[in-house]
């Protein structure tokens, strides 16, 4: 068994810098709040843009009259969906599974023909102040054709009802979730159902009937938001030779740029895009809401437009991830083999395609070998906010379903949940469900560490308590990424590298520089570079920007040696293959007299031939998958049926953890966003399909009073296809805590919950149910 | 992509590269070319992830396949943070 540690790191690689703990470079400026967030940007004759909204979840929009809102003191524009062309349904591949339809995404940024959920933008107002923009909204003159909304997926499929898209076409191909039109020749009526998909692998019929043991369950989940602390935000200004300018909090500038440039038609060369610090993403801030409006407003009105979101048009008209329903069948033998799983995902996707339903198949049944699966998924419209990538997009839902399932199985079989996942883990060589063979993955590593660790050891007791387990796949992303190192005379290097800072990526960058380099993480600068001051590189989503940017620093600390090497050579008269670099150090092979610290040949680049800037552009593969195993115990007050945390650990592979203390913070807040969404968290619609609780006061996320300390356990099993063995750390750490808790919650008090989330109310009518027998 | 291919869930393709795999895989189910590339671009559709070897390729079309590789088309699936 483990020693007890509130937070342990199971090493297998030893290195200098990477693994250490060094203070981030950028902490000082954000805990002074000296660093610049998006809405900090002040520009001289700055005008500021408000959104006009739809009141309505459905509606056609028969006219718009913006006459009176021009008119009115201080406006400087407006705009409509008038004001920019509409773009083809081409989907558009922008880099590491950002796809977007662009009359979707367009039509999303400003409502075109139809409103279609309640906060849907409408029209747009720049003034020379906040309220003066508000005061013209109310001016704006909308006439409305108000339509039935359809509020759920089951409304939604349903024969005759009200379409939101009526050329909608219904794909059959998981890697065009970003959906599109019919073509002009085929005339038959749309669909709200977006992408209809299947992955089948083995004999699933078969497999069940070598099964002993069958669980079959249905689940659902309401939609939740990320819930960053930053609302979304973006500054625009035109050049007077037609360039444009814009400051955004994003997690892809170069995204953004892209998109943009499809968006208005203009080259990306005449774009560029400044990424600010950003109060957290979760995935949400890969696409664009204020931007585009902004650079609307700015074209118009001659002068520089920012846009900044309340919190209520963050939960109503950014992205939160789909409501979902499941349902899970899984057959196992006695002796507790898995033979086959069999499952079918409806993810709503708001009111445009897109939602992760392909994600939730990717990683449903992830953790497990299962010879026999069939998996199912669909992407239905619903009258409500466009879905949009939220931390592990689709897993958290899928292993809601799966990892309860596995407990019931469990049950049944009257096997250890930790046990059983040894005996069914997938390991290196597994086929996946969605075909695949897994590569070499850390999952029977953290369930040993789950099993020893003395969590699991301890006895829990008191009535109304409960432990759960749940295990959790995600498989991470890679990219394009661009690193520049130059050498400064002082001895320090001057880092600019592409991926937006979601997380303290700076410092783990800084680190494998270091580490290349042999110097203190503190000698390096690091610094995220803006569309014209380093190369593309994708977004920081998928977990993988320590990955892929790490890569690009690496090897242009790689080439950074190089030139050191082929410097000190060159002043000592000596073959470069006579020079080796060692912990920051070069020397001559033979005659130990010849020595320069790094310090002391920086300082002579200049003389020796130039400056020294080592650059790399990369597009790595491997990024390799991350799994985790949680364990929590709760206790379900029966009068109320509240359910406090009492204890949780969260284990998890990092691959290689550069910064731990990172990796843990990352695992932490993974947990809490998990433990959120499964007690407390949902988009409470009413029947017309307004959300009803916009605001952090009714949207109710945990706080540091409601939860424990979450322990960590980091497990390194390293990622082959890097040069440290890192894996993406980010988002798995969302994936088991829901279902986790609903295991934990049948533990304490005998009942199933399948609903999230699992408010008192929610847990207390189960409690009823059972006691009385129905 | 099984619909296309009789129900097979594994097909025995010949090719190097990623690019005359697809175009092997046509000939033998007429249709599926037209699932996995782009003419307008020359390259894989937008969306799709060639898998090799259990590894998504960062070359699409010019991945390298060896003798006894498997591919996978799959979804290329973004993240969130």
């Amino acid at each position: 068994m483990l020693d007890y540690k509130p937070n342990i790191v199971l090493a297998t690689g030893e290195y200098k810098v990477v693994g250490t703990r060094p203070i981030r470079h950028d902490g000082a400026d954000k805990v002074t709040g000296q660093a610049k967030y998006g809405a900090d940007i002040i520009l001289p004759g700055l005008l500021h843009g408000k959104i006009l909204r739809s009141p309505h979840a459905h509606a056609r929009i028969k006219s718009i009259d913006t006459s009176k809102a021009e008119a009115a003191p201080g406006v400087h524009a407006v705009v409509t969906s008038a004001d920019w062309e509409q773009p083809t349904g081409k989907v558009e591949d922008l880099a590491e599974g950002s796809i977007h339809n662009l009359r979707f995404l367009s039509n999303n940024i400003l409502a075109y023909g139809k409103a279609l959920y309640k906060g849907h933008a409408v029209a747009a107002v720049a003034a020379a102040n906040p309220h003066q923009a508000e005061e013209a909204l109310a001016l704006i003159d909308v006439d409305y054709e108000v339509l039935t909304p359809v509020n759920n997926f089951r409304e939604a499929m349903k024969e005759g009802t009200p379409l939101l898209h009526e050329r909608l076409e219904t794909l059959s191909d998981p890697g065009l979730r970003a959906g599109g039109y019919k073509s002009d020749e085929d005339t038959a009526m749309g669909s709200n159902v977006a992408n209809h998909f299947e992955f089948r692998v083995g004999d699933v019929e078969k497999g069940f009937q070598e099964a002993d043991v069958i669980v079959e369950k249905e689940t659902n989940t309401a939609a939740v938001h990320q819930g960053y602390i930053e609302p979304h935000t973006g500054t625009a200004m035109w050049q007077p030779d037609g360039s444009l300018t814009v400051w955004s909090s994003t997690q892809g500038h170069f995204n953004a740029r892209d998109l943009l440039s499809r968006l208005l038609n203009l080259p990306v060369s005449r774009i560029r895009v400044i990424p600010m610090e950003i109060g957290g993403g979760f995935g949400a801030k890969g696409i664009l809401y204020s931007e585009p409006v902004a650079v609307l407003l700015a074209g118009k009105a001659g002068r520089p437009v920012k846009v900044t979101m309340s919190r209520t048009e963050v939960f109503e008209a950014s992205g939160p991830t789909s409501a979902t329903n499941i349902k899970i069948k899984l057959g196992a033998t006695n002796d507790g083999k898995l033979v086959a799983g069999e499952a079918h995902l409806i993810y709503e996707s708001g009111a445009f395609p897109g939602s992760p339903v392909p994600g939730g198949c990717n990683c449903i049944m992830g953790p497990y070998d299962i010879p026999n699966t069939y998996l199912e998924g669909l992407d239905v419209l619903v009258n409500h906010p466009k879905s949009a990538a939220y931390r592990a997009p689709g897993a958290p839902a899928a292993a809601f379903a799966m990892e309860t399932a596995v407990d019931e199985l469990c049950e049944k079989l009257g096997m250890d949940p930790l046990e059983f996942r040894l005996l069914n883990s997938a390991k290196e060589g597994t086929r996946r469900a969605t075909g695949p063979l897994m590569p070499k993955v850390g999952l029977v590593d953290t369930v040993q560490a789950a099993k020893d660790h003395p969590h699991y050891g301890t006895p829990l007791e008191g009535p109304y308590r409960g432990r759960g387990v749940a295990s959790g796949f995600w498989g991470n992303g890679t990219g394009p990424a661009s690193a520049v190192a130059m050498v400064n005379t002082d001895g320090t290097v001057s880092l600019v590298e592409g991926s937006a800072d979601l997380s303290g990526t700076r410092v783990a960058f800084a680190q494998q520089l270091a580490e290349v380099l042999g110097i203190p993480a503190e000698e390096i600068k690091p610094t995220v570079g803006d569309t014209e001051s380093i190369g593309f590189t994708s977004n920081s989503g998928g977990s993988g920007a320590t990955f892929k940017s790490g890569w690009a620093v690496y090897e242009a600390g790689q080439d950074v040696k190089r030139q050191m090497i082929q410097r000190a050579a060159k002043i000592w008269d000596i073959p470069e293959e006579d020079v080796e670099y060692t912990d920051g150090v070069l020397q001559h092979k033979s005659d130990t007299e010849l020595k320069l610290t790094f310090r002391q040949l920086a300082a002579r680049q200049n003389a020796t031939g130039g400056p020294i800037t080592g650059r790399a552009g990369v597009n790595p593969g491997g990024a390799g998958p991350c799994l985790a195993t949680h364990i929590v115990d709760v206790e379900v007050d029966p009068e109320t049926g509240k359910v406090d945390v009492l204890r949780y650990t969260a284990v998890q592979d990092a691959g290689k953890a550069i910064h731990p203390g990172y990796v843990e913070g990352q695992i932490q807040g993974g947990a809490v966003q998990g433990i959120g969404w499964a007690l407390n968290e949902e988009y409470f619609f009413n029947d017309q399909g307004h959300m009803a609780n916009s605001t952090f006061l009714d949207y109710r996320m945990p706080t540091a009073l409601d939860l424990p300390m979450i322990d960590t356990v980091i497990v390194e099993v390293p990622n082959p296809a890097h040069p440290f063995g890192v894996r993406g750390t980010g988002e798995v750490p969302i994936v088991p805590p829901l279902a986790a808790l609903s295991n934990a919650i049948f533990h304490a008090v005998g009942v199933r919950v399948n609903e999230l989330p699992m408010s008192p109310g929610v847990v207390l009518e189960a409690m009823w149910k059972k006691d009385n027998g129905s | 992509m099984q619909g296309l291919t009789g129900g097979n869930q594994v097909i025995q393709v010949e090719g190097a590269t990623v690019r005359q795999i697809i175009n092997n895989l046509e000939l033998l189910y007429p249709g599926t070319k037209a699932r996995l590339y782009d003419a307008e671009e020359d390259e894989l559709l937008p969306g799709v992830a060639a898998v090799v070897d259990g590894d998504a390729s960062q070359l699409g079309l010019m991945e390298r396949v060896n003798p006894d590789s498997e591919v996978h088309f799959l979804p290329a699936i973004g993240g969130g943070g």
